[in-house]
C-alpha cells in the first residue's frame, strides 16, 4: 500500500549538482525536490540521468571541482549545507549511510571483515573491544550470514559476491542508521541472491523503521520492492508515482522505459525503441 | 549448424581442480538462436569461450557445420564463428578508429576491398559514416556495441556467439540491440548461440534454451514453453519467479532453501 511519508526525515529542495569543466558547467542534477520519511523510496533513472549524484550530494560525497546548491537539504532537523566537516562526518557513516553497487570496491582487501566492522563501531561509538566484537558478531548474523564467526575472520576476497554485499549492508547497519542510501546495491549479484538482500533491506524498513532510498535501473525491481518511485532523465524527475502504480504512469518517459524492456511471454516482434523529446528538460 | 557433445572443461588439476563444464551436449540449427542461461558460475561464458578456441582444457566433441574442432581454431573457422563480448567498453582497442577495428580483421582473412566492406558493416549495424574515423571514447556503450557487432559481421560470418551482448546497456539501448540482432539474423540467416542471465532477454531472442547450474544442464526447453506453463525443473521455476521482480515469500523459501 502507498502512505504518505509521516514524519520526514529528509527533506531536498531544489538540489543541483554541478561541475565546472574546460567546456563550462555540466549539470548532472538540475533542481530535485523530494521528502522522505520512514520508507523505500525508490530512485530510477538510465545511466547519466543523475541518480546516482543525488543519492552522493545527499552525504555531500561529491568531490570537487563538483559543486552542490539546494535551497534546503535537511536530515532530521539538521541543515546538512551548512554542517562543518566536523558535524557532517557525525551524520556520514552513522545516521546516514551508503552502500555501493559493488562490494570488491567497497571492502578494504587487506582486513579481515571482523576489524573493518569493529572500526566502523568504534569511531562512531565509545566502545571496548570486545563491546565492538560482540555487536560485529550480532549484525552479521541479523544479515542472515550463517556463520557468523568464520565470516568475522575472512578476508573479502573469501566471501562470494552476495556474501560481500550482506556484509556491506552489515557495515552501514552497526550504527543503527536512520537513513540508508543503497546505490545499486543488488545490481552486480545473481536473481535468487538479490531477492534475498533485499529481504534483509526489507526487514530493516519495517522492523527498525528507517528510511531507505533505493536507487537502481531495474524498473521492475523498483516497482515490486519499493513503496514510492522517481523516475529521473537528464538530472530531473520525470515523475513521481506510487509503486504499485508503476505500469499505469503517465509521463511519457517512464512509459517508453516499460516499453522497452522485453518480457517473458511478451512475443518475439521488435521492441519499441524509446524517443527522448528535448522538451522534457524544459 | 553447432553441436556440442559431452563438453567437460576442467581448470586446474588434483584436489584443486574445478569442473566449470560438466558434460553439456546441445545443437543449434542452421538459422536458430539458442540461449544458455544460468547464474553465475554456472559455466554458461566457458562453454561459449570453449567452442571458439578462447579455452583450450576442454574434452569432448565440438563440430561447427559437421567439421571437428581440434586445439586450435583455422582461419577458416574464425571467418564462420564471430564472437560479440558483455562490455563494449572492453572489447574494443581504445588507440584504434573504428575504421581500423574494422578493417583488421578483413586484412587477417585477406579478403581485400576493405573500405567498401567498412562502410557496408557500418551500414549493416545502423551507424553512418560519420562514426567511421572516430575513437571508442567518443561513442555511447549502445554506438560501441553497434561497432562490436559490425566488426563480427564484416567477415559475414554464419554463426555469431553473443556473451551478454546487453547487459551492461540501458533497457532502452538494450532494446535497440535486441531488435539490430533480431533484424540481422533475419536478413542474413545467421544462428546465433547466446548466453545471458536475463529469461526475458532470452526468451525474447531465442526459440530454445538451455538452463545450466554449477557447469551442469539443467534442462532444455522452448521459448514457448517457458511462458506457457509447462512442468519444469525446480530450478528453472526458481529462476523464473525470481526473475518477476521482489517477492517476500519467494525470498523467504530461498532463504530456507540456502
Amino acid at each position: 500500500m502507498y502512505h504518505m511519508p509521516t514524519a520526514t526525515l529528509l527533506n531536498v529542495e531544489n538540489l543541483r549538482v554541478s561541475y565546472d569543466t574546460p567546456r563550462g558547467v555540466v549539470q548532472a542534477v538540475r533542481g530535485v525536490s523530494f521528502q522522505l520519511g520512514r520508507e523505500r523510496l525508490g530512485i530510477v533513472g538510465e545511466s547519466g540521468s543523475g541518480k546516482s549524484q543525488t543519492g552522493r550530494a545527499i552525504l555531500r560525497l561529491i568531490p570537487p571541482p563538483g559543486r552542490i546548491e539546494a535551497t534546503r537539504l535537511e536530515f532530521a532537523g539538521a541543515d546538512l549545507l551548512r554542517l562543518d566537516e566536523r558535524g557532517m562526518r557525525a551524520i556520514r557513516g552513522k545516521r546516514i549511510t551508503m552502500v555501493m553497487q559493488d562490494p570488491r570496491y567497497s571492502l578494504n582487501p587487506v582486513m579481515n571483515i571482523g576489524q573493518q566492522l569493529m572500526e566502523c563501531y568504534r569511531v562512531h561509538t565509545r566502545v571496548s573491544r570486545a563491546e565492538a566484537r560482540r555487536k560485529a558478531l550480532e549484525i552479521l548474523a541479523a544479515v542472515r550470514i550463517r556463520n557468523p564467526d568464520r565470516v568475522f575472520r575472512a578476508y573479502p576476497h573469501e566471501v562470494s559476491g552476495g556474501m560481500g554485499q550482506r556484509i556491506m549492508i552489515a557495515m552501514m547497519l552497526i550504527t543503527d542508521p536512520d537513513l540508508l542510501i543503497a546505490d545499486e546495491p543488488t545490481s552486480a549479484l545473481d536473481v535468487t541472491v538479490q531477492l534475498q538482500v533485499l529481504a534483509i533491506l526489507d526487514d530493516l524498513v519495517t522492523k527498525r523503521g528507517m528510511g531507505l532510498i533505493f536507487i537502481s535501473h531495474d524498473l521492475n525491481l523498483v516497482r515490486s520492492f519499493c513503496d514510492r518511485v522517481l523516475v529521473m532523465y537528464g538530472g530531473r524527475i520525470m515523475e513521481e508515482v506510487a509503486a504499485a502504480q508503476l505500469h499505469a504512469a503517465r509521463h511519457p518517459y517512464t512509459r517508453g522505459l516499460l516499453n522497452c524492456l522485453p518480457e517473458i511471454g511478451g512475443g518475439r516482434g521488435p521492441l519499441p525503441v524509446l524517443n527522448r523529446d528535448p522538451g522534457w528538460l524544459e | 549448424m553447432i553441436d556440442v557433445r559431452d563438453l567437460h572443461v576442467v581448470f586446474g588439476q588434483g584436489n584443486q581442480a574445478v569442473y566449470a563444464v560438466r558434460q553439456v551436449s546441445f545443437r543449434v540449427n542452421q538459422g536458430e538462436s539458442l540461449g544458455l542461461v544460468g547464474e553465475s558460475g554456472s559455466g554458461k561464458s566457458t562453454v561459449l569461450r570453449a567452442i571458439c578456441g578462447l579455452v583450450s582444457d576442454w574434452r569432448g566433441v565440438i563440430r561447427i557445420a559437421g567439421e571437428m574442432q581440434e586445439r586450435r581454431r583455422t582461419a577458416a573457422f574464425c571467418k564462420r564463428v564471430q564472437m560479440v563480448f558483455q562490455d563494449p567498453y572492453g572489447s574494443l582497442h581504445p588507440r584504434h578508429t573504428v575504421d581500423r577495428l574494422l578493417a583488421e580483421p578483413v586484412a587477417i582473412q585477406r579478403l581485400g576491398n576493405p573500405d567498401q566492406r567498412v562502410r557496408e558493416a557500418l551500414e549493416a549495424v545502423g551507424l553512418d559514416k560519420s562514426f567511421r574515423f572516430r575513437y571508442p571514447h567518443q561513442l555511447s556503450g549502445g554506438q560501441r556495441q553497434r561497432v562490436a557487432i559490425a566488426r563480427a559481421l564484416i567477415l559475414q560470418p554464419e554463426v555469431l556467439l553473443l556473451d551478454e551482448p546487453t547487459s551492461a546497456l540501458d533497457v532502452s539501448v538494450q532494446a535497440e540491440i535486441l531488435n539490430l540482432l533480431a533484424q540481422l539474423r533475419r536478413d542474413l540467416g545467421l544462428t546465433y548461440l547466446m548466453v545471458s542471465h536475463s529469461l526475458a532477454v532470452v526468451a525474447h531472442q531465442c526459440e530454445r534454451l538451455v538452463v545450466m547450474k554449477n557447469g551442469a544442464m539443467v534442462e532444455t526447453l522452448t521459448a514457448a514453453a517457458l511462458t506457457g506453463n509447462e512442468p519444469r525443473h525446480p530450478y528453472t521455476q526458481q529462476l523464473l519467479t525470481a526473475s518477476l521482480g521482489y517477492n517476500r515469500a519467494v525470498a523467504a523459501r530461498l532463504a530456507a532453501e540456502d
